[in-house]
């Protein structure tokens, strides 16, 4: 759907070139949802922007739909935007408009007659659940509500992808998650291909499939979201997969419990997929003749499986078998304390 | 009445009422059109926006400030023979209205300059993702997201239009600044002035209040 190949952006400075987007190769798939992880200045935001002509790359080409949006001009970039959708971290809505004529917006740019677009906007209003507020103005509305709108606008012309800039990122968590659950709905409902940049692991972990790490204008990994947060292989991806894996408290608790247990072991198990949901703790005490404490666990679930930490505290005569056994099944075992 | 303005002429007063009046409207709907015009060239032309330009820009700026900075009762003079070819002559109501015109105008423009950087560069960028044209972002963003700077733009410009009526009044174009100037000041009947000068903040509160009630009407932010 989207083909990225060798994009750079270069933008001359006082100091020399800036190089905010730097050899970029990326591959994302129909109806797929691709998220682009990096801290502010890591060129997430330029690279995003060169998916709908905002940016135009100094080198590469970018592809998205069929149209080589590096490449067109005009009318017929014009055409290819209506394709590919936008939403924004400051919803960008127009506030002489209400919910109903912003949502139709698109549709006035396209031609849509004016029975037509009512009716589009209505659906949308539904699909979003924005139902009783389409003559609101966007002033009376709350920060999700507006981004509702925004979604709904975006979806307006049938586009093909919805390219969401740091979407959630002014909202407070129990929106975010809200607006998220409403993103992943409109990707299976409508097969729609999403592509997201955020610097929250959240956002990736909860409706991702595959992720890009960027750091300094490179992608420095990709993958399924799984097998990043399994093997992340770059410190910033390590440090990006604890904000969601490892709260900071996890350490002290575990540095206060080492001291506390004067016998047995501390574990900490990896679950990763499949295995996270596997009831490993009762075959474990029902197998073996000890006494297993939970100290912490954690159980993230992700776009294709879940990943979660669980520490344990071992203690008892067959202390080693239980240690075998672990070892023995698809989790990660590190022995904290002996 | 004629006891406490003996020398007021009612009938003539009310004349000259409609002749600031007729000289004011006009002078305000070309202004508004010629205003708006140059204003969206001026913002549009600027650096980073849409149709960055800078010579155009800086030569319609400066066509703008050269206008702007001339004293008014100058202008109406620098412009007596553009006033002939169009009017074909000094005298009366319309003599007056290139001068208004001309010299409200790049007024105006600045204001609607001022008024269009105010609106939200990221809903611009909405639009153009959207695959808006560059009339459907004039027409369809930047005027109506702009439209209560644009229309208090225009209340202050009114105003400053019925005083630049009453100057050209002295030197022949008629209205109420001509009979307060010819009648009050030159036969020392100070009645007939103060009733003149009464009318022409009666007109002002009245464009005001119109003025301010419609911004806010307009404005949903």
């Amino acid at each position: 759907m989207i083909h990225i190949n060798r994009v750079k952006k270069i933008y001359p400075s006082k100091n020399g070139e800036v190089r905010a987007v730097d050899n970029v190769d990326l591959e994302i798939n129909q109806g797929e949802i691709f998220g682009v992880i990096g801290y502010s200045g890591a060129g997430k935001s330029t690279l995003i922007r060169m998916l709908n002509g905002l940016e135009i790359p100094t080198e590469g080409s970018v592809t998205v739909a069929g149209h080589e949006v590096s490449k067109i001009k005009g009318s017929r970039l014009r055409q290819a935007r209506q394709e590919i959708s936008m939403i924004f971290q400051h919803f960008n809505l127009l506030w002489s408009r209400t919910v109903k004529e912003n949502i139709s917006f698109p549709l006035e740019i396209a031609g849509v007659k004016k029975a037509n677009r009512d009716k589009k906007a209505d659906e949308l209003i539904k699909l979003v659940g924005l139902e009783g507020r389409e003559n609101a103005y966007p002033s009376q509305l709350s920060g999700g509500q507006k981004q509702r709108v925004g979604i709904a606008r975006a979806l307006a012309s049938d586009p093909k992808v919805l390219l969401c800039d740091e979407a959630t990122s002014a909202l407070d968590p129990q929106t975010t998650d809200a607006i998220l659950d409403l993103l992943v709905d409109i990707n299976k409902r409508l097969g729609l291909t999403i592509v997201l940049i955020t610097h929250e692991m959240h956002v990736i972990r909860k409706i991702c499939h595959r992720v890009a790490v960027m750091e300094n204008g490179k992608v420095v990994e990709s993958g399924p979201v799984i097998n990043v947060f399994k093997h992340p292989q770059e410190e910033i991806t390590k440090r990006f997969v604890q904000q969601v894996i490892e709260p900071e408290e996890t350490k002290d608790t575990i540095e206060h419990l080492l001291a506390q247990y004067k016998s047995g072991s501390i574990v900490m198990l990896g679950f990763v997929g499949e295995n996270a949901e596997q009831p490993i703790i009762t075959k474990l005490i029902r197998s073996f003749d000890i006494t297993v404490n939970i100290i912490q666990g954690k159980i993230s679930p992700t776009q294709n499986g879940s990943y979660g930490t669980l520490y344990i505290h071992l203690d008892g005569a067959e202390k080693e078998q239980a240690l075998q056994f672990l070892q023995s099944q698809e989790i990660s075992v590190e022995v904290i304390k002996k | 009445m004629t006891h406490l303005f003996p020398n007021v002429d009612w009938e003539k007063m009310w004349l000259a009422t409609q002749e600031t009046l007729y000289m004011t409207g006009i002078s305000i709907v070309a202004t508004f059109i010629l205003g708006l015009l140059l204003g969206v060239i001026l913002f549009l032309t600027a650096k980073g926006n849409m149709w960055s330009n800078p010579a155009i820009n800086k030569i319609i700026s400066a066509v703008v400030n050269i206008f702007r900075s001339i004293p008014f009762i100058i202008l109406i003079v620098l412009l007596i023979p553009l006033t002939m070819i169009l009017v074909g002559s000094m005298i009366g109501v319309n003599a007056a209205l290139p001068a208004l015109i001309i010299g409200a105008a790049p007024f105006y423009a600045r204001l609607v300059e001022i008024g269009l950087r105010e609106v939200d560069k990221g809903v611009i960028e909405a639009a153009k993702s959207m695959g808006a044209k560059p009339a459907t972002i004039i027409f369809k963003v930047l005027l109506p997201e702009s439209m209560p700077a644009l229309v208090s733009g225009i209340t202050v410009t009114t105003i400053a239009l019925v005083g630049s009526t009453a100057m050209a009044g002295v030197i022949g174009a008629g209205g109420l600044g001509n009979l307060a100037y010819l009648e009050g000041f030159q036969r020392s009947q100070s009645d007939v002035t103060l009733v003149a000068t009464i009318i022409i903040l009666i007109i002002v509160f009245i464009i005001q209040f119109i003025g301010d009630y419609i911004t806010a009407k307009l404005d949903k932010r």
